[in-house]
């Protein structure tokens, strides 16, 4: 056996899974704050890298594209609180996962019909391609930047969550809607802030995402694989979305190189799944999630 | 005032359990087979019986399919599209290695191997519940595509991984033109309807219903959970099979794995939501707005426009205005279109009187 080989793949696998955890972090902040599970996501990832990426094609400066960008996803946000979760306040949760089901084909829509359905390419001035070399093994670089972005990200929201009043805020709807209500935090602003965040978050994925894909229409359907990220860390566990990623990444790539042959490969289609589903037989709630306590 | 169940009364058991209790519930009944087994027949045309109502039928069962497991027994699924891929290459495969076979018997071998692949990622279920559950039933989705994409076995080691469904016929009937196969179709989604209809109010249909309002409390009421768990993923992955089968045989023509990708899936689980979770006739009201809507966009899309403007954009407004018109559903009315007629019936039994 080859170790190079194999600790590339490793490593191939781990930055892979930090895209992941880009995307799984979204459904993280909003499912901890609202018990929603946001289907929508995806789209949210597409839109942003969209309106981004049209922007920059209108040649405005990176920087203001960026800000342009945020403020439109405040703006989404604002408009999904109040148009659809304001009036399904209290509906049983499967209610509101289909309605995001619904926002995902709505938010699809209109962002190609805003925007266009061509494949655009974005670039941040990395190289997809270059890399380096441990040893015998080749890094890809732009998987590294990704995955340090991921981390910055991951770092900003935790300090976020922990030393800010809104983070706490946020930590308390989480924890008993109705108790954060009646000390008199307002869930609706709450829900705008975590639904923005979210938005931004989408939008990080988003531009990593496109620039490695190109801007288009499959970068929604990555919110799949996402799924079993979540399922492994738990919903509830921003660190978890990270961890999840990393095993989901790690273990799709690894069972592809060395499981796929023998079985006629494209096995990462289905393997995350698997995976996720062993994990929860384990743990039912996944690694890092809050332990689920059922009183009849 | 016509709508009303008073004066008729029970003086017997089996009439006080009769599946239709109300004289007018019968006659409807008896009313809406006659439209569907006799007018439609003379009136429809091909393009209405063939594009348009083989398919609502056949989806309908789909959506009854899932409604046993999603909405009375309360377990999501996004897989339904997986196991309705099962039951049509299951009835494929036996036809083609034992073609003496007559094709309903190879829709319920279908029906049996969709029946048994469910139980088994119903397995989960005795343990994972919810959203957590949903990614065991996404995984089954995305396995069983893979596997029928990737072993040329299933396929008859076709080359494109397509192929024709083989011909069906029966009693020297051949069932190839629009007519008969709507009429086929119709046959066997009435009977499952009345199947299940009858399931659900049964000792079992109760047990899935308790399971679904709180598993731990049913359990403690002497409920079997895991019997009732895998013979609710068993009854509707059966059914979701036999749709399957129905699907590539009678509606594609063709038995394909791309036919059964994730879309379709949550297309089904969209038409028990919005047709009414836990209802039978929800399964049908729901089958029809999520297949006729996009029809109907379609068409009205080319006729606002007068085709100028591209069918890109067109399928983009699609998309929006499906995506929009679910929430709005969901707003108005959570419990799905069967809720609104159970409303509508409440009032017709009061009209026109206030109260």
């Amino acid at each position: 056996m080859d170790w190079w080989f194999f600790f590339e793949v490793v490593v191939g696998g781990l930055l892979s899974g930090v895209m992941y955890s880009l995307v799984a972090l979204g459904f993280v902040l909003i499912f901890k704050a609202s018990g929603v599970f946001n289907f929508a996501q995806g789209a949210m990832v597409l839109f942003a890298a969209l309106t981004f990426v049209r922007l920059l094609e209108m040649n405005i400066p990176m920087l203001a594209a960026l800000g342009l960008t945020m403020i439109v996803m405040v703006i989404l946000a604002i408009a999904i609180e109040r148009i659809v979760l304001r009036p399904l306040v209290n509906q049983d949760l499967i209610i509101l996962f289909m309605a995001t089901i619904g926002l995902n084909y709505f938010i699809e829509g209109m962002a190609q019909l805003v925007w266009d359905s061509d494949v655009h390419v974005l670039n941040l001035g990395i190289d997809e391609y270059a890399g380096f070399e441990i040893g015998n093994a080749f890094i890809n670089k732009f998987d590294v930047w990704a995955a340090l972005i991921a981390g910055v990200l991951v770092l900003i929201l935790s300090l976020f969550f922990r030393y800010t009043v809104i983070g706490r805020a946020l930590r308390a709807v989480a924890d008993d809607h109705q108790a954060a209500l009646s000390v008199g935090i307002p869930l609706r602003t709450i829900w705008i802030y975590v639904w923005s965040t979210a938005g931004l978050v989408a939008l990080v994925a988003g531009v990593v995402w496109g620039s490695k894909l190109g801007v288009q229409f499959a970068i929604s359907t990555v919110a799949l694989k996402a799924i079993p990220v979540l399922i492994i860390g738990g919903f509830t566990s921003v660190p978890g979305a990270i961890l999840g990623g990393l095993i989901v990444g790690c273990g799709e790539k690894l069972a592809e190189v060395y499981v796929g042959p023998f079985v006629g490969g494209a096995i990462e289609n289905w393997f995350p799944y698997m995976l996720a589903m062993v994990v929860l037989m384990i743990r039912p709630q996944g690694i890092f999630g809050e332990k689920i306590i059922e009183r009849v | 005032m016509f709508y009303r169940e008073s004066g008729q009364f029970k003086t017997s058991y089996k009439a006080d359990q009769a599946i239709l209790p109300i004289f007018q519930d019968r006659v409807a009944m008896v009313f809406m087979l006659l439209v569907a087994f006799v007018v439609i027949p003379i009136f429809a045309n091909d393009y209405w019986l063939g594009s348009i109502l083989v398919p609502f039928l056949v989806l309908s069962l789909a959506a009854l399919g899932l409604n046993v497991l999603t909405g009375y027994a309360g377990q999501i699924s996004l897989g339904t599209a997986g196991f309705m891929a099962v039951g049509a290459f299951a009835a494929f495969n036996l036809q083609i290695r034992i073609p003496e076979v007559p094709f309903l018997l190879a829709f319920v071998w279908g029906g049996l191997w969709a029946a048994l692949v469910g139980v088994i990622f119903g397995l989960p279920s005795l343990r994972i519940k919810g959203f957590y559950l949903a990614v065991a039933t996404l995984a089954a989705q995305f396995f069983i595509e893979w596997l029928f994409t990737h072993f040329d076995w299933f396929t008859n080691h076709s080359t494109s991984g397509v192929i024709t469904s083989p011909p069906m016929e029966m009693f020297g009937i051949s069932f190839d033109n629009p007519l008969n196969k709507y009429l086929l179709v119709l046959a066997i989604v009435v009977l499952f309807a009345f199947a299940v209809r009858n399931l659900v109010r049964s000792e079992i249909g109760r047990a899935w219903m308790a399971v679904r309002d709180m598993d731990i409390a049913a359990e403690a009421l002497g409920i079997n959970l895991m019997k009732t768990k895998l013979l609710a993923f068993g009854v509707s992955s059966f059914i979701c099979g036999v749709s399957g089968a129905l699907w590539a045989y009678v509606f594609l023509g063709t038995v394909e794995p791309q036919a059964f990708d994730i879309i379709r899936s949550f297309e089904i689980l969209f038409m028990i939501v919005i047709g009414g979770l836990g209802s039978v006739a929800g399964a049908f009201l729901g089958a029809g707005f999520i297949v006729l809507l996009p029809i109907l966009l379609n068409n009205l899309g080319t006729l606002f426009t007068g085709g100028q403007v591209s069918t890109g954009t067109i399928a983009h407004i699609e998309y929006m205005v499906f995506g929009a018109f679910i929430i709005f559903f969901l707003i108005i009315e959570p419990n799905g279109l069967a809720r609104l007629w159970q409303t509508g019936k409440e009032k017709l039994r009061l009209w026109p009187f206030p109260y």
